[in-house]
């Protein structure tokens, strides 16, 4: 008994790290192979040699992390085989046509592309590489619709029935892939990616902009990204609420640990913060607001909301993690609305360019968006345990006749492996990263230049306006 | 044999595994030929000629993995198990691969690490590739659908052979690319190394091919009772054409030979070895039939494939077409 439990927890714990480890990247690269695409696009259609400048820099940038998103990603691939054998031969016949979908119209597409996109811009021309550089795009928003869906019929499973060796079988495959769940999850995760890039992206505009608040790569980045913030932000609030309401519809254990309620009531509170205690069945020091958590989830003051406590012992999520992961994320979506209307009120005012301590501000939040993406994740993964397909299999049921010592050795050999490489990755993205982004040409700088103490080209090339007390 | 739609599966994961051996087997093979290149500059050449398609290359790994979990579920669920250790070996050593193309230049005084990442990396997905396919031919225990055997039974002096066979076949692979990719010393070290690992590979192949039909009394009937016996004529006769073409091909300087002959080599070993498992998928005892999934999930990812496979073998042959030629210094611009 002890030896399949530590099994299963160092199984558990492998899958966890490996991909917390690889969501980091898609999460990433999804987004940023999107503003590739536009800033590619914005550079064959105005002309401006500033886009072409940005885009290479962003497509080193991408090509490192685009690399570990790969070599991640195989792992995942193998894992469910190698530690899950059970649960992939019951799930096979249902899940496996859909990754198989993901590596026929996504991961060919974007590996096809990718290096004409990286090495051939010169061989191709202009044209074909926007196309290859759209394909790169494409294929990454193809991919997270299959692996959200694989992911989606988990958690909500729809349209299978079971046969005689215990397989879940196929029998409507529109229902299988737009399961309940499903779209929900897609518009939250690729939001999250986009918003995770524009964040990196500002972090990366804001951080040239306090070296040099003229430096005109660095303005047309963080202007781009804080439209996001200001645009995307708050429409991915409404979007994780409306996930949220689904997610009380048919995972109401998950909500139950997410909200902290363990008792079933009417007329719940909203708990702000406080000690959940798993073992004791109660929150400890609530700070709450009466009545609010009804009006959430059930748009009436009075609703009836159901507690972990009316599930069976075994069949309750570990409020004790999930409850904390919500409010992580939580309170980063929060900071990334107040960025985007910040930045929305010094544009209006005329000093995007010049707040330093708005640019101070989305430094910090460069990383933020890893950090909601990943505590999504633990919030619906830990959420929905016991389960790997929800109500039907349990983890502990899925698992391969597995020896601890095995899952063990292995553990630590991908821990070590993933620091050390991943570990060297970030720092060569960073030092990229901490590279101007070198546009020379600055544009609009305003009457100074134009009065023209050097006028034309040289001015360009050698000469920045603030150097001559010119002023934007 | 039926011609159903396991049957068609089963051809077309044959086929991207075999497409995974032919295409990253020469990246592999020019990562372990890395340590005995003469300079930085010539192992620059030797990365840039395969930077821009190796993740296309190895993406029928995955397609060959995603596809076997998709379609053949109970051969997924027991084989991974089976080959645990070299499986995850060949993941940890991919990783280690693949990013040292980007890491590679992007290092200062770091960059011997990589370089040894790269080749270290290439050489253990390799030894772990021919170790997992020597216990997958020697045979794996299987019961009640799930893996009954121990965590080492992949490991004998068969897998050890076959990983040894896979290193020196695939860097004859990887030899045979630089001879007809590159030009000048570089071209000249690789060929001296595509003769060496070209005979080695040949005597190699030969004592597998001896020992092969007495692992398994299903795999000797295969070879040495008719209508199976004509094979023990015929694959022979097909990889000494190989044998003739590349010899020839390299007296005569006639650089794209030389690869097209080692890669013809590999399909012919191919062969021979979907000879012997055929009908099985797991030897030895679950067939293909026996592995499948439901044709519900058989016919709807078919339909896709159908479509798709020849999209993306347009695709990446407009790939490998841009990056035609030699490669000249300087071509990559990292």
């Amino acid at each position: 008994m002890s030896a399949a439990a530590t099994a299963i927890d160092l199984a558990r714990f492998q899958f966890a790290f490996t991909v917390s480890a690889h969501i980091t990247f898609p999460a990433f690269s999804i987004g940023l192979a999107s503003y590739l695409a536009v800033l590619e696009g914005l550079w064959l259609w105005k002309r401006d040699d500033a886009y072409l400048k940005l885009f290479k820099y962003w497509k080193t940038i991408f090509a490192v992390v685009f690399g570990m998103g790969v070599v991640s990603g195989l792992v995942m691939s193998y894992q469910f085989g190698t530690n899950w054998s059970v649960f992939a031969d019951k799930t096979g016949p249902v899940l496996g046509p859909l990754m198989g979908y993901e590596v026929l119209t996504a991961f060919f597409l974007e590996a096809g592309f990718l290096g004409v996109m990286l090495f051939g811009l010169e061989r191709v021309g202009p044209r074909l590489h926007f196309l290859a550089t759209a394909m790169v795009a494409i294929g990454t928003l193809i991919s997270a619709f299959w692996i959200l869906a694989v992911n989606s019929w988990m958690q909500t499973p729809t349209g299978y029935g079971v046969n005689t060796d215990g397989q879940f079988i196929p029998l409507d495959w529109w229902a299988v892939i737009f399961n309940p769940s499903f779209p929900y999850r897609l518009v939250h995760m690729v939001l999250a990616a986009y918003l995770t890039t524009a964040f990196v992206v500002g972090a990366v505009g804001a951080w040239h902009l306090l070296r040099d608040r003229y430096d005109s790569g660095a303005r047309i980045m963080f202007s781009m990204a804080m439209w996001m913030a200001l645009i995307v932000a708050p429409i991915q609030i409404v979007a994780g609420d409306m996930h949220g309401l689904n997610t009380l519809e048919h995972q109401p254990a998950k909500i139950a640990a997410m909200e902290g309620h363990y008792e079933t009531r009417d007329g719940a509170p909203l708990i702000l913060f406080g000690m959940p205690d798993d073992e004791a069945g109660k929150m400890r020091y609530a700070l709450e607001i009466p009545k609010l958590g009804s009006m959430i989830l059930t748009h009436d003051w009075n609703g009836r909301v159901r507690g972990l406590l009316s599930f069976p012992q075994d069949e309750r999520p570990r409020a004790e993690i999930v409850f904390w992961s919500f409010r992580i994320m939580l309170a980063v979506g929060m900071a990334m609305v107040a960025i985007g209307l910040w930045s929305g009120l010094a544009r209006l005012r005329g000093r995007l360019y010049d707040s330093s301590w708005l640019h101070r501000a989305a430094l910090v939040m460069g990383p933020s968006g890893f950090l909601a993406v990943l505590a999504g994740w633990i919030t619906t993964e830990v959420g929905r345990q016991p389960w790997t397909v929800y109500g039907l299999l349990h983890t502990a049921d899925s698992i391969s006749p597995i020896d601890g010592a095995a899952v063990g050795a292995s553990l630590m050999a991908f821990i070590m492996v993933y620091f050390t490489v991943f570990g060297a990755g970030t720092f060569y993205v960073l030092r990229l990263m901490n590279q101007p982004p070198g546009v020379e040409v600055v544009e609009n700088t305003g009457p100074t230049r134009s009065a023209g103490i050097m006028p034309g080209p040289s001015m360009e090339l050698h000469d920045r306006p603030h150097e001559y007390g010119g002023r934007p | 044999m039926s011609f159903d739609l396991a049957f068609i599966w089963a051809g077309l994961i044959a086929i991207a595994v075999l497409a995974y051996v032919v295409l990253d087997g020469f990246d592999l093979g020019v990562g372990m030929l890395f340590p005995f290149l003469g300079s930085d500059e010539e192992r620059d050449l030797a990365m840039n000629s395969v930077a821009p398609v190796w993740d296309g290359n190895e993406t029928w790994l995955v397609l060959g993995g995603g596809g076997l979990f998709a379609v053949f579920p109970l051969a997924y669920a027991t084989i991974l198990p089976a080959l645990y250790a070299p499986l995850i070996a060949m993941l940890l050593g991919l990783i280690f691969r693949g990013v040292s193309f980007e890491f590679r230049p992007r290092a200062d005084r770091s960059r011997f690490l990589w370089d040894l990442g790269f080749a270290g990396g290439s050489l253990v997905a390799a030894f772990a590739q021919g170790l997992a396919l020597g216990a997958l031919v020697q045979g794996i225990d299987v019961v009640d659908r799930a893996y009954a055997g121990g965590w080492f039974d992949w490991l004998t002096p068969f897998s050890l052979l076959t990983g040894l066979a896979m290193v020196i076949g695939y860097t004859l692979l990887g030899s045979t690319w630089l001879v007809m990719k590159t030009d000048g010393a570089l071209r000249d070290r690789a060929e001296r190394w595509a003769w060496r690992t070209g005979a080695v590979t040949l005597v190699l192949i030969g004592i597998i091919s001896l020992v092969t039909p007495f692992l398994n009394p299903v795999y000797l009937h295969r070879w040495f009772s008719w209508p199976g016996s004509i094979f023990s004529f015929v694959v022979p006769a097909l990889l000494l054409f190989c044998v003739w073409l590349f010899w020839r091909g390299m007296r005569e300087r006639r650089d794209a030979h030389p690869f097209i002959a080692a890669q013809a080599m590999f399909v012919v070993c191919y062969i021979g070895i979907l000879i012997s498992f055929y009908p099985y998928m797991v030897p030895p005892s679950i067939t293909l039939w026996q592995a499948a999934g439901p044709d519900e999930s058989l016919g709807f990812l078919l339909v896709g494939a159908l479509v798709l496979i020849p999209m993306i073998l347009c695709y990446t042959a407009y790939a490998y077409w841009v990056f035609r030629g030699k490669v000249r210094p300087g071509d990559g611009y990292h």
